[in-house]
């Protein structure tokens, strides 16, 4: 075996998915449902080990050396073109892998995330109809997302970005009979389309502006244009790129599609719309890094936007009675916490953050399951309560993602959290500010769900209640290795102020530019005292948002309903969202309605009426005249002359009576006058 | 002995009763009889020149006409009859299938 064998064979990692999905969307019906689980979870582990030997074999090279790329051949060959600067360059997109330590970091937590919510699937899916579909459609998603983080370019990682989109509108409609299924999985895919607009045109931007989008030539690129700090054109495709990562990350104002995207099964929310895709965004910015640090200004757009997307979405989450929704509002905000880091500059801040959220928030959706799984189907958490005891696995994991996502230490949610508030402290205090409040409101909303889900009084109806059961091995086992993950899984990123190393952040060190420089020195000037108390403050407040959660939904549970009532308008807002389906149905999808009925108007009167009907009008009435024509003149013309032979034969019609007998009279007549007309020539000669 | 004229004579009445006979008669067979005493009008109009010559040829000549007539007779019965098939008349007046 080659030294480096799991590197050059990196192009295996999505290629193995890749044919479990073609293998199950071809032929799967046939197959078994064991041999559809075999192959597609036995796909998604091998793609796992190779992750874990290309990592492995990754980390063998000196830190600056950490960078290896896989091109199999030149996808698009555009040949030379000049750049918007005049620069003549040759242009090729290749469909080529990049392994450095940011795809490092996010293959592994794809494959290995993806690998135990395929395993918890083969329980979770067990009784559903299409099961094959489900996993063909899972490993199709498991490729596209391996070809989004392994891209070399930007182009391939559109591709990726594309295939993740169109296997989550496929996921969400899995139950496309319902129609609210179909609905969100349109409503996905649509609001998807406007972000993937905004990145397409960063593509387009990069190619004219810089003439290359491989990401390893942006650096040199941006170098050799004399870019300088707050270039306009940087600054547009920075911003259009982050156009398309609010799409797909679900930020302000693209985010509507997350919520409604909880109708696909739960293992879909887990692995797509909690784990893996949604992060595609933040991905997306850390890899454009080297722009963004040139564009001041759209990185004070992403921290503003990140910071209001994690408050915004919060407070939504603590009224949502539906155990998945309050999950995907989670999701939302926490994915406001990522830009935010990405925002302030510590793009590995952000990395973290999505690492040990995949963790947590992939256990949180995997457990919610299992406790629907339980409830024969119910999600309200109002119909929950006192299941501690009947489902213990489930409970006590589901209680450990919960400690970790409210930043508990020493759990994993705790450091890379406190690693965004200390960064976003000394870039903004206010930003900071809402970062910090959003973390006490999610610590309470987080606990609510626990209490009203696992204590409390029992409000499990009847006939329910006799079937609740924990679930099968498959999918109680992948909820304790992601809990073990989500207890250890921020030890990578210890921070220097508690006798840590902070490796992790040293680990992504290679990918994030240069320019970065500053902030990070700066970050170790300040150390010490402040870095203590922020990180006091932000257990303080998660601490004060468990013990209210606990006031109001255990102890004094007349306590919400009361400060509902009390506060209504207040509470209606939140309750319905904001009212923003209702002001996004009534500004775009209505007006895109009423576009398409003006349309079909115009398609009737216009296209129909006058174009369609007004040619066959016109036809007709050519026809009318050419059949006069026909009639009286090219017609008319040839009864003249049959009439005038007609006319003309009149007295020699006469003639012919049909009788013999005139005939034989003529005849007689004729001869008679033959004959005396040789009589008169005999006389005349004889005289 | 006979003079010539009185034959010729009694060849100009019956070539005059034949084709009064054609012109006036309705009944193709009458017509055809008809035709018949014109042939036969002209066998003794030759058959007298012959003797009023001393030439045989005129005789002989004769013979042919009687054979032309039996010939004549034979196929004008059979267009009759053909012709009746198509259309039950022997009336000549009423064969007008070729008018106009």
């Amino acid at each position: 075996m080659p030294t480096e064998f799991f590197l050059d064979k990196v192009w295996l990692i999505p290629l193995f998915p890749l044919a479990g999905a073609a293998l199950m969307l071809l032929v799967g019906k046939r197959l078994q449902n064991s041999a559809v689980s075999a192959v597609c979870v036995g796909s998604v582990f091998a793609s796992f080990l190779f992750s874990l030997g290309a990592v492995w074999q990754l980390l063998q090279r000196p830190a600056a050396e950490r960078v290896a790329q896989k091109i199999l051949f030149e996808w698009v060959p555009a040949g030379l073109t000049h750049t918007s600067s005049g620069k003549l360059v040759n242009f090729v997109a290749e469909w080529g892998l990049l392994l450095d330590p940011l795809s490092a970091v996010m293959i592994l937590v794809v494959t290995g995330v993806g690998f135990l919510i395929h395993f918890y699937s083969i329980g979770y899916m067990a009784h559903e109809g299409g099961y094959y579909r489900f996993f063909g459609y899972m490993n199709l998603f498991m490729f596209s997302m391996l070809t989004l983080v392994l891209a070399n370019n930007m182009l391939l990682m559109f591709v990726g970005w594309e295939g993740v989109g169109l296997c989550s509108y496929l996921l969400i409609g899995f139950y496309f009979l319902r129609k609210s299924a179909a609905d969100a999985g349109k409503k996905a895919f649509i609001v998807n389309r406007v972000g993937d607009a905004g990145f397409l045109l960063g593509i387009f931007l990069s190619v004219g502006a810089l003439g290359t989008i491989k990401f390893t030539e942006f650096a040199p690129a941006l170098a050799a244009g004399h870019f300088t700090v707050g270039a306009p054109v940087i600054t547009a495709i920075a911003l259009l790129l982050f156009v398309g990562a609010t799409g797909k990350s679900a930020q302000i104002p693209l985010y509507v599609w997350l919520p409604d995207a909880m109708e696909g099964p739960t293992p879909v929310s887990a692995l797509i719309h909690a784990a893996t895709m949604v992060t595609a965004g933040v991905y997306m910015v850390t890899r454009h890094n080297a722009m963004y640090q040139l564009a001041p200004l759209a990185l004070d757009v992403v921290a503003v936007i990140g910071a209001l997307t994690a408050i915004y979405a919060a407070s939504m989450g603590l009224v949502q009675n539906d155990i998945k929704r309050i999950l995907a509002y989670s999701t939302i905000s926490q994915l406001g916490y990522m830009f935010l880091a990405c925002g302030v500059g510590a793009f590995a801040a952000g990395i973290f953050h999505l690492t040990t959220h995949a963790f947590f928030k992939a256990l949180l959706f995997l457990g919610s399951g299992s406790v629907i799984h339980a409830l024969s189907g119910e999600q309200d958490i109002r119909k929950m309560g006192a299941l501690w005891d009947k489902i213990p696995t489930t409970a006590k994991t589901f209680l450990i993602a919960t400690l970790a996502i409210a930043g508990i230490p020493p759990f994993a949610g705790f450091f890379s959290k406190d690693e965004i508030l200390g960064k976003t402290f000394e870039h903004s205090p206010a930003l900071w500010g809402i970062g910090i409040l959003t973390a006490g409101m999610t610590a309470f909303y987080m606990f609510r769900l626990v209490n009203m889900t696992f204590f409390g009084a029992s409000r499990v109806p009847h006939d329910v209640e006799h079937h609740i059961h924990e679930s099968p091995r498959t999918m109680t086992v992948p909820l304790m290795i992601l809990a073990a993950l989500s207890v250890v899984g921020g030890w990578i990123g210890w921070p220097a102020s508690l006798g840590g190393s902070n490796r992790f952040e040293h680990f992504l060190d290679p990918v994030i530019a240069r320019h970065g420089a500053e902030h990070v020195e700066a970050a170790a000037v300040h150390g010490g005292a402040i870095e203590y108390a922020l990180m006091l403050a932000s257990v303080l407040i998660a601490l004060a948002g468990i013990w209210l959660a606990r006031l109001f939904y255990i102890q004094r549970t007349d306590l919400p309903g009361k400060l509902a009532s009390s506060f209504s308008g207040l509470y209606q807002l939140v309750y319905r969202k904001y009212y923003m389906d209702e002001v996004y149905d009534a500004l775009f999808v209505n007006r895109a309605k009423d576009l398409g009925t003006t349309l079909a108007l115009f398609d009737a009167k216009v296209i129909d009426a006058l174009g369609v009907d007004g040619t066959g009008w016109l036809t007709r009435f050519a026809s009318r005249l050419s059949i006069w024509w026909d009639t009286w003149i090219v017609d008319g013309l040839v009864n003249l002359a049959a009439r005038m032979v007609w006319l003309f034969s009149y007295p020699v019609r006469m003639v012919q009576t049909g009788l013999v007998s005139s005939y034989a009279l003529l005849i007689v007549f004729g001869v008679l006058v033959v004959l005396g007309y040789y009589g008169y020539l005999l006389r005349t000669m004889l005289r | 002995m006979i003079p010539t004229s009185h034959y010729l004579f009694l060849s100009l009445a019956l070539f005059t009763i034949g084709v009064i006979g054609v012109l006036t008669r309705r009944n193709v067979i009458i017509i055809l009889m008809s035709i018949e005493l014109i042939l036969n009008a002209v066998n003794i109009n030759l058959v007298a020149f012959s003797r009023m010559l001393g030439n045989v040829n005129g005789q002989i000549f004769a013979i042919f006409v009687i054979t032309d007539a039996a010939a004549e007779a034979a196929v004008g019965l059979g267009i009759i009859i053909a012709f009746f098939r198509n259309r039950p008349t022997v009336l000549a007046d009423e064969m007008d299938i070729l008018k106009w």
